[in-house]
Parts: structure tokens; sequence; C-alpha cells
């Protein structure tokens, strides 16, 4: 994705018309739909249509930013963190450990779990579609749910996952296990939970992993399983996703079960 | 459009978005790889576009995607017809999924893992159907959860019910399933819900809650997405029974 080759104005014409193609069904649906359907007049139209004018515009400028900028930086650095000569850090006797493929000690990949962690939890922040839900989440709760709070907390929750989701590929366990345990965690949690953040709990789940994330995860769980030994990229190098999509909802009902017994001790001490 | 206050604080506010990231690359990359950015001028420009772009898009957002899926929710209540309601969240579900790239890629992708590991023929023709099935079976998935999703906010019912019995299904389909669809299915349910398609589907759920009497924005409202993340995991399985077999 570099440069050197397109200039800056191809980047930019194909990135607009991916997004145009993206948004194409559902100009469609929706104008099909008034036509025939509802044949009414939507209010303020103009101001409809610039606004979706600056949601593609902004779209595609937004992913050559991330294409020219944050792809290739998160990519090299998970590169260099998991390289065997950086791992062993001068120490000759690791680094033949290393290549020679015997069983490695997961303590020396602690850069790579504070990158995990860092970059996780930093994506997450940035990732539009998070923003777009944590808007509406302050609006409907006429502000008990703050925008912040609750994109840090789905933050902690992807930075976790991500993060166990490394040592996973590091230790070589069955991914498997997690997600069983994980999932049956998070069904307990569910019952005990506040019942109005169950709803806006789960669908952080599946807003997480849009356009910033997943890239950027991608690299990490693949950089990984190609440079442990013993690790296969196409075995191994998924599932930090399916891990960045369930630590999400534990966080959010954790997030919300907190701030209630926050309230209950309050309540109680008055 | 706001104010110039408000837009200044948006922007504002974006650029924290983005600083935690920035950190992030900056202290890996001065203290732990200890080396100078290569390409330094385009990674400036690029974080300048990220910004802008981010900023445009959130705007952009307020000033028409949520109003959008608010006006069509409203204006499908106030006519009341529930069947032309369903369809319509179907076709938005079906139609946003089966133009997505995303979709399109890991669909050929997963072909072609099918065709070299023996479990499909290798010519095109039995590869593009098994993609093209997929890609369907995804599309259809999204647009049932879409539509399922909408009905259980018209009625009420509470979302857990529809998560424990989708989880349900799927850890029962995870045992028949093929072993080698069960990696596709599981991915098949993130990169379903793209940027555009998340903020107009949840404007759209909470504007149902809002328009129906007794519904509360909070409680009713939310969960579309959580169901489009769903079925395409359990779709996919079955999907794999019917072409590759039960395993």
């Amino acid at each position: 994705m570099m440069s050197q080759e397109n200039g800056l104005f191809e980047l930019l014409q194909a990135s607009f018309t991916s997004t145009f193609v993206d948004i194409l069904p559902i100009l469609l649906v929706l104008v099909f739909f008034q036509a025939i359907i509802l044949r009414k007049n939507i209010p303020h139209l103009k101001q409809i249509l610039f606004g979706l004018v600056l949601v593609v515009v902004g779209l595609a400028i937004f992913i050559v930013g991330l294409e020219e900028c944050v792809f290739p930086i998160g990519t090299r650095m998970a590169n260099q963190l998991t390289d065997p000569h950086f791992l062993a850090n001068g120490d000759d006797e690791i680094l033949r450990g290393f290549l020679s493929g015997v069983a490695v000690d997961p303590s020396l990949y602690i850069w790579t779990y504070i990158f995990a962690f860092t970059i996780g939890f930093s994506t997450t922040l940035a990732e539009p579609a998070l923003i777009a839900v944590a808007i509406k989440a302050r609006e409907i709760s006429t502000g008990a749910i703050s925008e912040w709070g609750l994109r840090i907390a789905v933050a902690f929750g992807v930075a976790f996952g991500v993060t166990l989701g490394v040592y996973r590929i590091i230790t070589g366990t069955p991914l498997y296990l997690y997600i069983a345990f994980g999932y049956l965690f998070l069904m307990v949690q569910t019952v005990f939970a506040p019942k109005t953040i169950i709803p806006l709990a789960y669908d952080t789940g599946g807003v997480t992993t849009s356009t910033i994330t997943v890239p950027v995860l991608a690299a990490l769980g693949i950089g990984l399983a190609s440079n442990v030994p013993g690790r296969s990229p196409i075995m191994d190098g998924f599932g930090l996703i399916a891990f960045a999509c369930l630590f999400p909802i534990i966080a959010v009902l954790a997030y919300a079960m907190i701030g209630q017994w926050l309230e209950n001790r309050y309540q109680k001490s008055k | 459009m706001g104010t110039l206050k408000a837009l200044f604080n948006r922007f504002l506010s974006v650029i924290l978005d983005i600083l935690p990231l920035l950190c992030v690359f900056f202290i890996f990359q001065t203290f732990v790889i200890q080396k100078p950015f290569p390409h330094l001028e385009q990674t400036l420009l690029g974080i300048g576009l990220v910004i802008l772009g981010l900023f445009l898009f959130i705007i952009g957002l307020e000033n028409a995607l949520f109003p959008l899926g608010e006006r069509i929710a409203n204006q499908f209540a106030q006519k009341g017809n529930v069947f032309w309601l369903l369809l319509f969240g179907f076709t938005l579900g079906f139609s946003t999924t089966i133009a997505e790239p995303a979709l399109t890629i890991i669909a050929t992708k997963a072909g072609q893992l099918a065709a070299d590991s023996g479990f499909i023929q290798t010519h095109d023709s039995a590869i593009s159907f098994f993609v093209h099935g997929l890609r369907l079976t995804i599309a259809v998935a999204v647009g049932m959860a879409i539509a399922i999703g909408v009905l259980r906010i018209i009625k009420g019912w509470p979302l857990i019910w529809f998560i424990l019995a989708g989880y349900g299904l799927i850890i029962l389909a995870t045992f028949f399933a093929p072993k080698q669809i069960i990696g596709i299915a599981y991915d098949s349910g993130g990169i379903t819900t793209s940027t555009i398609t998340v903020p107009l589907v949840a404007a759209l759920g909470i504007g149902l809650a809002v328009s129906i009497k007794g519904r509360n924005p909070m409680v009713d409202g939310f969960g579309l997405i959580a169901l489009a993340s769903l079925t395409p995991i359990l779709f996919v399985m079955i999907y794999g029974m019917f072409v590759l077999g039960i395993a």
C-alpha cells in the first residue's frame, strides 16, 4: 500500500469508488421503499444528501489515511516485535533455540503482549462504527452512558481479548477452550447484569471489528503465527478476531455491573 | 450543520480519538524498536487524512445516516404495515452484505481453501458455485437477522431469548458441521457489519423503539447488530453441512 507506485490522487479515487459501491445498495433500497411503499417526502432532504456526501468522502479519505500510515506501521511493528532476532536480544543460545524450532519461553514475548494490549485498546478508540453506537447510546440514555465511558470499556475488552489471543498463539493452546470458557462466563454474567444494558453490550461485540482493528489484528496474528516455531498462519493466525468480538461484551456488562454496584452502595450509605 | 463551536469541539474530539494510537506507535518506535520512522512524510500525511476523514464521516453521520434511519423507522411505524417493514429490514441487510467487499474476499479465499484441501472439486465452476453459495448464505443470514430483529422490536420480545437460542444452536451446529467450515463460519460473524451499515441499522432500531408505544429505546432499540453478527455463523455451518456433508 505504499504510495511510491500510485499517486495519492489515484488512491483517493479508488477509495471513493469502493466507498460509493458500499453505500449504493443502501441508497437503492431506501429510494425503492420510499418511492413505492412509503410514498412520503423525507424532510430536510438537502441536508441529508449533503450529509451522505460527507459520509462517503470522509470514509474514503479515512481509509486512504489508514492505508498510508496505520496499516504499514502496524504491520511492520508486529513483524519486528515477533522477529526471533529481536526476541533473543543478542543471546545466541535463545536465537538458536528459535531457529531450530524448540518450544519457546512465553515470557520472552513481553513486548508483544504489551503491544497487543495497547494496539487493541487504541485502534478500538478510533473505530468509526463504535463512535456512532456510542453517540446513540449517550442520546438514548440521556447521558447516563457517556460516549467515552462506553468506548473505553469496549477498548479494554478488545485489549484484554487480543492479549489473551496472542498468549494463546504463543503457547499453542486450543482456541475452542478459550471460546467455550469465554461464552460460558458471558452467559452467567448476562443473567446477573442489569437488563437494560444487555442489547447494547451485545451490539458492541459486532461493532469493534470494522475498519481499523481487523487489518491490524490480522497482521499481528499472522506475524506471530509465522514466527513462533510450530505454528501455522492459517490455523493460528485467525482467532484474534473472535476474541475481539467476545471480550467487549464481557467488558461492557462488567462496566454496567460495577456502575450499578456503586450506585447501590451509594444509596445504602445515604 | 450545528454551530461553529460544536464543529470545533467535534474536531478536537476526533484528534483525541486518534491520539492513543499515535502514542502507541511513537512509544514503540522510539523506545522498543529504537529506529527512526521510515517514510516520515507519508506517515504524517496519512495521520492528517485519518483525522480529516473521521471528522467528515462523523459530521455526515449526525446529518444523514442517523436522521435517515430514524425517519424511515418513523414512517414505517406510522404506516403500520408489518410485512413491508420486515421486507425492508431483510432487503437492507441482504443488499448491504452481498455488496460487502470484505465478504467477497473471504468467500473467495474460503473457496480456494476448500478446493485445495479436496472438499469440493477443483474445477472453476465447482469453486464458483461454492463461493457464490457462501456469499448468498451470509447475505440471507444478515437479512433474516435484521427482519427478525425488527419483529422483536415490534413485539417487545427480550433480546436475551434470541441470544441464548442463537448461541445454543451455534454450539450444537459446531458438533455436526464439517471441520473445515467452522473457522470460516466464526469469522463471517464479524465481517458483516460495515462502518456505513452500523449507524444506519442502529438508528433504524432506535427509531422504531421510539415510534412504537410501550417500547424502551435502550432495551428494545439496540440488538439488531448483535443478531446480524450471530446468524451468519449459524447459517454458514448449516451451509457447510449441506454442501460438504455432516461431520
